[in-house]
C-alpha cells in the first residue's frame, strides 16, 4: 500500500516539474509579451498545484498527520496569480500597446487604462459611472 | 448589533478558517486569535468595502470552484501542448472584448480572476463602467467562440451565484 502510494506521490512530482519546466520554456519561446504572460499563469499554476498535493498526501498517508497549510498556498496562489496578471497586462498597456489594436468596448466608456489623465480633463467628463 | 459586528460575515468565516488553516490547528488557542482576527480584520477594511454583496447561493459558487479548478488542470494540458507543438509564427493571439452584465463587483472580479487562470485567456482590462472585460488570448483562430463560451460557462453561473 505504502509503495503505491509513494508511486503516486512520484509521479506527482514529476507532472508538476514538468509543467513548470514547460511554463519558463514558453517564456524563451513565445514572442510577444502578452504571449509570455500566459505561460506562467497556466503552466506554473498546475506545477505547483501538483506539488502542493504531492505534499499534503506524503504528510497526510505516510507520515500520518494533516497539514492545511498546503491548501492555503494553493488558495493564496488562486487569488494573487489572476491580480499580478492583470497589473503586469495593465501597465503593458499603458506603456507600449498600439492603442488602435484594442477592440473597442461594448458601451460608451473606455478602457480603464485608457482614460486621460485628470489633469487633462475637466473633472466632471472623468465620472462615467 | 450583530451586522454592526460582523459587516461580513462570509469573510469572518474565512478569517477564522484561514487562521486555523495557517496554525495547523483547531485548538481553543487558534480559534480565539482566529476569532479576534474575524472581528477586527473586517471592521479596519469596512470602509473601503462598504456594500453587501448578496450571495444568493453559497452551494453553487463551491460548483462553480469545483469547475473552475477542473477547466485550470484542462487548460494547462492545452497550454504546455500549444508552447510545446505549435511554431511561434502560427499561434493566433487576439484581443477580445467581452460584454459583461454582472450585478456587483465581486462578481466581476471573480469573473476576471476566473478567466485569468483557464483556458489560454487572461484578462488585461476593464472598461471604466466595468460593464467589458478586455481579454488576451493567447490563441484564438475563432474570437467569438472564446468570447460565447466565457459568456455562458462562467457568466451565466456567476449571474445566478450573485444573481
Amino acid at each position: 500500500m505504502n509503495m503505491a502510494i509513494e508511486i503516486f506521490v512520484s509521479a506527482l512530482l514529476v507532472i508538476g516539474g514538468a509543467f513548470g519546466l514547460i511554463g519558463s520554456y514558453g517564456l524563451l519561446k513565445l514572442r510577444e509579451p502578452m504571449q509570455r504572460l500566459h505561460a506562467p499563469t497556466k503552466a506554473t499554476t498546475i506545477g505547483v498545484g501538483s506539488a502542493l498535493i504531492a505534499s499534503s498526501l506524503d504528510t497526510l498517508l505516510i507520515s500520518g498527520h494533516a497539514t492545511w497549510q498546503e491548501l492555503m498556498v494553493s488558495v493564496f496562489l488562486f487569488i494573487t496569480a489572476p491580480l499580478s496578471a492583470l497589473y503586469l497586462a495593465k501597465s503593458h498597456i499603458v506603456e507600449t500597446v498600439d492603442r488602435s489594436i484594442l477592440p473597442p468596448t461594448a458601451t460608451e466608456a473606455p478602457w480603464a487604462e485608457l482614460r486621460r489623465a485628470p489633469k487633462d480633463v475637466p473633472s466632471e467628463q472623468m465620472r462615467v459611472e | 448589533m450583530i451586522r454592526k459586528l460582523f459587516p461580513h460575515p462570509y469573510l469572518s468565516a474565512t478569517l477564522v478558517l484561514t487562521w486555523c488553516a495557517l496554525m495547523n490547528s483547531f485548538g481553543a488557542g487558534a480559534l480565539m486569535l482566529g476569532g479576534i482576527l474575524a472581528v477586527i480584520i473586517p471592521l479596519l477594511t469596512a470602509p473601503y468595502w462598504p456594500e453587501h454583496p448578496a450571495l444568493r447561493h453559497p452551494l453553487r459558487l463551491f460548483f462553480y470552484v469545483l469547475l473552475v479548478v477542473w477547466d485550470v488542470i484542462v487548460s494547462s494540458v492545452d497550454v504546455a501542448a500549444i508552447i510545446l507543438f505549435k511554431p511561434a509564427a502560427k499561434i493566433r493571439s487576439a484581443w477580445i472584448c467581452v460584454p459583461i452584465d454582472l450585478p456587483s463587483p465581486e462578481a466581476q472580479a471573480l469573473l476576471a480572476g476566473t478567466i485569468t487562470m483557464t483556458p489560454g485567456t487572461l484578462t488585461a482590462d476593464f472598461a471604466a463602467d466595468g460593464k467589458s472585460l478586455l481579454i488576451h488570448s493567447l490563441h484564438a483562430p475563432d474570437p467569438d467562440a472564446v468570447r460565447d463560451q466565457i459568456k455562458t460557462r462562467y457568466e451565466a453561473r456567476l449571474k445566478r451565484i450573485f444573481a
